[in-house]
């Protein structure tokens, strides 16, 4: 195996452990896969496919069935911008707008520099805050133009400001590793 | 401003109420002290009397669903915390679990007593990061002082809690389609019967409760079923967490007794509308409770009073729109919101969805025709329970609702042919999600 070798055979023993039934562990192995390489690969899912007994094609119909499961290259910052109606009626449909303007064309794939991915996201339960976007999952709120514009620069020189709650964002790779159940050891 | 009872909301401006230490100085597991020391049927008989009903949207008697669990079948029982907190416009199971997530795990450990479950699933919502970050930590503590794991606070009963992230999914809020996702399969939801107490996880009997409803009851059997009912109407007890979002001086979660009248809830605890501004529209529950209007703010918030106003309580949240806000627009993007979390199963929901959206979208963006109108109806129709979950019949809610109460907007988009609120159209609309629901067919993976 090239992608679950090593320590990563391990965490992926370790996870298929904590259920009663080894296909519950699909979703975090997939994490774990997409944390090693970036995003997740075929290669990925074959893997993973064969620690649970199942055909890729299984895999497959699970990985595409999810949103966080990125299946191309993607930033090490994925920034993500609620347009749904409680935040868009408190400027979160300019935000993206002004987020697709600052970022350029092909932000919605990876910026040039491979910092940033850029995606418009479904309500993200924090409507309090609107408009809210994450960066690899943690919260800045009630942003504006100007803040969005500060968080982005922060992004490009991989130095995340702090978010509302919690410690700062780590990249994506990391992110998923947290995600795959393996500790948030976040400072 | 009034002052309500508060019970789950109650220790939210508790410094360190987060920690077990804190958790432990403000009265906490005593109700799973008391239950430990209940036989499990007196656990369920004393929820039962409390009335709780389920609060993630449908309301469902949480002790009657306790009750429903078979004994003795030779399977094991599942609890199952549906963390997967989603419903446009609801945002209390997140703050609950950020502020006080011991309080999410002693309702876990009273309902697992309660139904004879040894491993409990907590699934979590892949985007809170935040809140599963402050509910693991909650779980290591609770480990390391004896209140999960062998023999918890000082008992026979041995309860291990087991938290599976979801990743990014609506419909697994929905509890077959969650129990699906946490068997490591699409979040596409279960034909019913058999329903999950009889066979859920693993084809075993499984309790599946929200987090609000979990969290309250610890607070039931501290308290007892007596306070409980002391509290919200005879048939809606208890208190519960108002989510109000939008066009308000100040969004936010308020817990008030169920009964309160909306307009309490809007005016007085979220400071009215913003700016001054007049109400145009607001939700009861979430995008998936049909629209109300002005002309309903004195309805009291609890399930009878809200469904004879031909609406829903759903989650409680109340999204608020104002006189400058598109009504048309709003719902465009949850149209759009349900196209894209569809799961596909079935066939009016996966395309009758898909069509409202084209239809709704060059009503925003010009190109609406009268007849549009009929034909919006018509599709809502179609859904309309025609499918196996309660997604399709929530996806018809704004259009059926916007239809009755705002048909004039629609009539003004297509004489204005477009949107007469903005000069421009809207950019978001036309743009595709990224993720999992992109066309998929023929796509070369790289």
């Amino acid at each position: 195996m090239a992608v679950f070798e090593g320590d990563l055979r391990a965490q992926a023993d370790a996870i298929i452990g904590r259920y009663p039934d080894p296909r519950s562990a699909l979703l975090p192995l997939l994490y774990l896969a997409q944390s090693a390489q970036g995003y997740l690969t075929r290669e990925g899912m074959r893997e993973a496919a064969d620690l649970l007994g199942l055909t890729t094609a299984e895999v497959e119909a699970v990985a595409t069935f999810y949103t966080m499961f990125k299946r191309r290259p993607t930033g090490r910052w994925l920034v993500s911008v609620c347009t749904n109606v409680s935040c868009a009626v408190l400027g979160g449909r300019r935000l993206y707008e002004r987020a697709q303007e600052i970022l350029g064309e092909g932000a919605e794939q990876v910026t040039a520099d491979g910092a940033i991915t850029l995606e418009e996201v479904e309500c993200l339960g924090a409507c309090d805050g609107g408009p809210v976007v994450q960066v690899n999952y943690c919260n800045y709120e009630k942003l504006t133009e100007e803040s969005l514009e500060g968080l982005v620069d922060g992004l490009r020189g991989d130095d995340p400001p702090a978010p509302v709650r919690g410690p700062k964002p780590v990249d994506h790779a990391g992110t998923s590793r947290i995600l795959a159940g393996m500790g948030d050891d976040r400072a | 401003m009034p002052d309500f009872p508060k019970v789950t909301t109650a220790r939210w401006g508790t410094q360190g109420v987060d920690t077990i230490d804190g958790y432990l100085d403000h009265d906490g597991y005593q109700g799973l002290q008391r239950a430990l020391g209940m036989s499990p049927d007196e656990v369920i008989e004393e929820v039962k009397a409390s009335g709780l009903r389920g609060r993630g949207g449908a309301g469902f008697p949480t002790g009657s669903k306790w009750g429903f669990i078979p004994k003795d079948t030779g399977k094991p029982v599942y609890v199952c915390c549906n963390a997967d907190e989603g419903e446009p416009g609801t945002f209390k199971d997140h703050e609950l679990m950020n502020r006080d997530p011991h309080q999410l795990i002693e309702g876990i450990a009273i309902t697992s007593y309660a139904v004879g479950c040894n491993r409990a699933f907590i699934y979590m919502r892949g985007e809170f990061l935040e809140p599963a970050r402050k509910v693991e930590r909650a779980l290591r503590e609770a480990y390391d002082r004896g209140y999960l794991g062998k023999g918890i606070a000082g008992s026979t009963f041995d309860l291990d809690i087991v938290m599976h992230r979801g990743a990014g999914s609506y419909e697994c809020g929905e509890e077959t389609a969650l129990l699906e996702s946490l068997e490591g399969k699409r979040g596409q939801p279960r034909l019913r019967p058999p329903f999950p107490a009889v066979e859920g996880l693993y084809r075993s009997p499984t309790v599946v409760n929200n987090v609000e409803t979990l969290s309250t009851v610890p607070h039931i059997l501290k308290g007892g079923a007596e306070w409980f009912t002391s509290m919200g109407t005879e048939k809606s007890t208890g208190t519960k967490i108002y989510c109000v979002s939008g066009k308000v001086e100040r969004p936010g979660n308020y817990e008030a007794p169920m009964g309160t009248p909306a307009r309490v809830l809007i005016d007085e605890l979220a400071g009215g509308v913003r700016d001054g501004k007049r109400l145009k529209a607001w939700t009861p529950g979430g995008s998936s409770t049909p629209f109300l209007t002005p002309d309903h703010l004195d309805t009291p918030m609890d399930f009878e009073s809200i469904a004879e106003q031909g609406s829903l309580l759903g989650t409680g949240a109340m999204v608020v729109l104002d006189e400058d806000d598109c009504v048309v627009e709003a719902v465009l993007r949850w149209e759009q919101f349900y196209a894209h979390e569809s799961c596909g199963k079935c066939t009016p929901c996966r395309e009758g969805t898909w069509w409202l959206v084209k239809v709704l979208h060059r009503m925003e963006n010009g190109g609406g025709r009268m007849e549009d109108l009929p034909i919006m109806g018509d599709v809502g129709d179609n859904i309309l329970f025609k499918s196996f979950c309660a997604f399709g019949d929530g996806a018809v809610s704004p259009i059926s609702s916007s239809l009755k109460h705002f048909r004039d907007e629609y009539e003004r988009h297509v004489e204005a042919n477009g949107c007469p609120y903005k000069d421009r159209p809207v950019l978001a609309a036309a743009t595709p999600r990224s993720g999992g629901a992109e066309g998929t067919i023929g796509e070369v993976i790289p």
